[in-house]
């Protein structure tokens, strides 16, 4: 006869609305989890979307995403004829806000050579960049419609192609347009006294022939970290393979969201595993007589354990489906990318299971502790 | 009055509880001398503090005493200590406690109220459901098998904790005011019972109690004061 079930059928609406409070608050715990996932996938997902396997910047820098990185424009000439070096592209990154219909646009720019390396993954709606100059491809979520016109430092570009989920690590969404026009969106943007240096020099008439890395990738069977070395051997320039800059995303760039969300994920497991406390050690004490009475008929001390410990875990256990459920059906409606892995519901599964069995410490110390004569007289 | 059989069901020898040391040392029960023997129904009275509750505790095993033998059914359970190692599961074999409020569980039925006591001393639950139907029936609130304690009357709840006290059959039945929230005839039902159970089982019942309105149903009365037993005596006939 089992004892826990029979006294969460008694006290079902309270126990179902207590577990409905701890499934918000587990709820709130996997988001954290979820956002973090999502803002790993969404920097990954910007030097991912390349499909390179080498990345070349400036040297002493850990470009383009961590820190700024400038390099001569014909730079990909010449890693294109290294040994092994099968495919190449030039590209440039550069976030930008502008007005369009009357709302800010926050935008990460993709600069590159249509028909090399650097392009968007896959196109969802319409087409690539097909003319040289002022066409866009945009993710879905700057909520540009194809065809639709948008200016950028000046010049009106046409939106040609979409794409779905391409956003940078800071969440803004990208648009890819050709290599010259992201150099002249840089050159117009920079700084003023970029500008007079610039307009100084032999390409006084447009923008220098800048860009902020070359992607590459090795012909099979030859060796990345070969490419890597030899590329090296021009002081101005670094080279790292994309798992180098993929550690970088994640240890440089997105480390302190990291840190700040794995604290206040501990905060709130913390919060959850004191409130299960609590909860447990309530529904002890209502329950004194009649601990009092088991002991007191020849209960023996698993039994009385037992209908505590299995309370907190099916406390623990619906409020966590609880949490998933909501957040797995709300998730979409977040702004930034909440990503639900099913190892990480796993694992806080089995937090939660750990932190019902601590929490109910309390309730059972409680419940052994009960005198069995506290069931005789009133 | 019938022969009595060789071994009483409950014999203490000098029994005594104190609690504190020193200046601060009270007297609970101070060496009690008493034999209870199968089919008795006997009441225990006496003002508050004179020793009657911690008497039944004491028998109940569940308070140690500070000195003293004492034997049930025929075991020495405790000399100077305890012999026994499980109290727990020598209260579920040789003793029934019925209490003045009851104490039903609220989140079990009536039968699953009485049948606990077999699942927790082992039974199929076939049988624990059996033998709590058959005590319900016995009992008189056999209708009353899927209720709820919260919807029961007063005498229909003293009824369902006699039948769990009953439920494992126990030798030593052990009653802490079970009359006193009932009215006058309903207490008396409650206490043809417990002698009808006293007799048809051979065991000994023990109740302890203020309700003047029973004192004439108890084969002997014990009047506690100070914690001595300080008189020992048949009703009055006709109460």
């Amino acid at each position: 006869m089992n004892l826990a079930l029979r006294d969460i059928r008694h006290h079902l609406g309270r126990f179902l609305l207590t577990a409905l409070g701890l499934g918000l608050l587990l709820g709130v715990v996997l988001s954290m989890i979820g956002i973090y996932r999502g803002l790993v996938a969404d920097a990954l997902g910007l030097v991912r979307a390349p499909a390179a396997e080498l990345w070349v910047v400036e040297t002493g820098t850990r470009g383009p995403f961590a820190e700024g990185s400038r390099i001569p424009g014909d730079t990909r000439e010449s890693i294109a004829r290294l040994a092994g070096v099968a495919e190449t592209g030039s590209m440039t990154f550069q976030s930008l806000e502008a007005a369009h219909r009357d709302r800010k646009l926050r935008l990460q720019v993709v600069g590159y050579e249509p028909g090399r390396l650097g392009g968007p993954p896959e196109i969802a709606v319409g087409r690539g960049i097909a003319r040289s100059r002022f066409e866009l491809v945009a993710d879905l979520k700057t909520g540009l419609a194809l065809g639709e016109r948008v200016t950028l430092g000046g010049d009106a570009f046409t939106v040609v192609g979409l794409t779905r989920g391409a956003v940078s690590s800071g969440g803004d969404p990208v648009v890819w347009m050709a290599l010259r026009d992201s150099q002249e969106l840089q050159f117009r943007l920079s700084p003023a006294p970029a500008r007079r240096e610039a307009a100084r020099g032999p390409v006084a008439a447009g923008a220098p022939d800048t860009i902020n890395a070359v992607v590459a990738r090795v012909a099979p069977g030859a060796s990345v970290d070969g490419v890597v070395e030899a590329a090296k051997r021009w002081k101005h320039l670094a080279a790292m393979s994309q798992e180098d800059q993929e550690t970088i995303l994640t240890r440089s760039v997105v480390e302190k969201a990291r840190q700040q969300i794995g604290l206040f994920t501990t905060v709130l497991l913390t919060v959850s595993t004191v409130i299960i406390a609590l909860i447990i050690y309530t529904m002890t004490m209502d329950k004194i007589r009649e601990i009092a009475t088991l002991k007191l008929i020849g209960a023996p001390d698993g039994r009385i354990v037992g209908l505590i410990v299995q309370q907190a875990l099916a406390l623990g256990l619906i409020g966590f489906s609880v949490g998933a459920s909501l957040i797995a059906s709300v998730k979409d409606f977040f702004p930034r990318r909440v990503v639900m892995l099913p190892e990480d519901a796993a694992s806080l599964g089995l937090v939660v299971i750990v932190v019902c069995l601590v929490a109910s410490g309390l309730g059972v110390r409680l419940a052994l502790r009960v005198d069995p004569a506290t069931a005789l007289g009133g | 009055m019938t022969t009595k059989p060789a071994t009483p069901l409950v014999e203490l020898r000098g029994l005594a509880k104190h609690y504190g040391e020193g200046e601060t040392r009270v007297d609970a029960l101070r060496a009690v001398d008493l034999d209870l023997w199968p089919g008795e129904v006997v009441g225990l009275l006496g003002p508050s503090g004179s020793g009657k509750t911690t008497l039944l505790n004491l028998v109940g095993c569940i308070v140690e005493p500070s000195a003293g033998v004492m034997r049930l059914d025929g075991e020495t359970v405790w000399e100077g200590k305890w012999l026994r190692s499980d109290l727990r599961s020598l209260r579920l074999e040789k003793i029934g406690f019925i209490f003045q409020f009851h104490n039903l569980l609220p989140f079990l039925d009536v039968t699953e109220n009485v049948a606990l006591v077999l699942d927790m001393a082992g039974r199929s639950k076939a049988e624990a459901f059996g033998r709590a139907h058959d005590l319900l029936d016995y009992l008189e609130v056999g209708h009353r098998k899927t209720a709820k304690p919260s919807s029961l009357s007063g005498g229909e709840a003293q009824r369902v904790a006699i039948a769990r006290a009953l439920a494992n059959r126990p030798r030593i039945i052990l009653a802490d005011e079970p009359t006193a929230a009932l009215d006058g005839e309903r207490a008396g039902i409650v206490m043809d019972l417990l002698r009808k159970v006293a007799v048809e089982q051979a065991a000994t019942v023990v109740v302890v109690t203020h309700d003047e309105k029973i004192w004439d149903r108890f084969d002997r009365i014990f009047a506690l004061r100070d914690g001595r037993i300080v008189s020992t005596e048949a009703p009055a006939p006709g109460g």
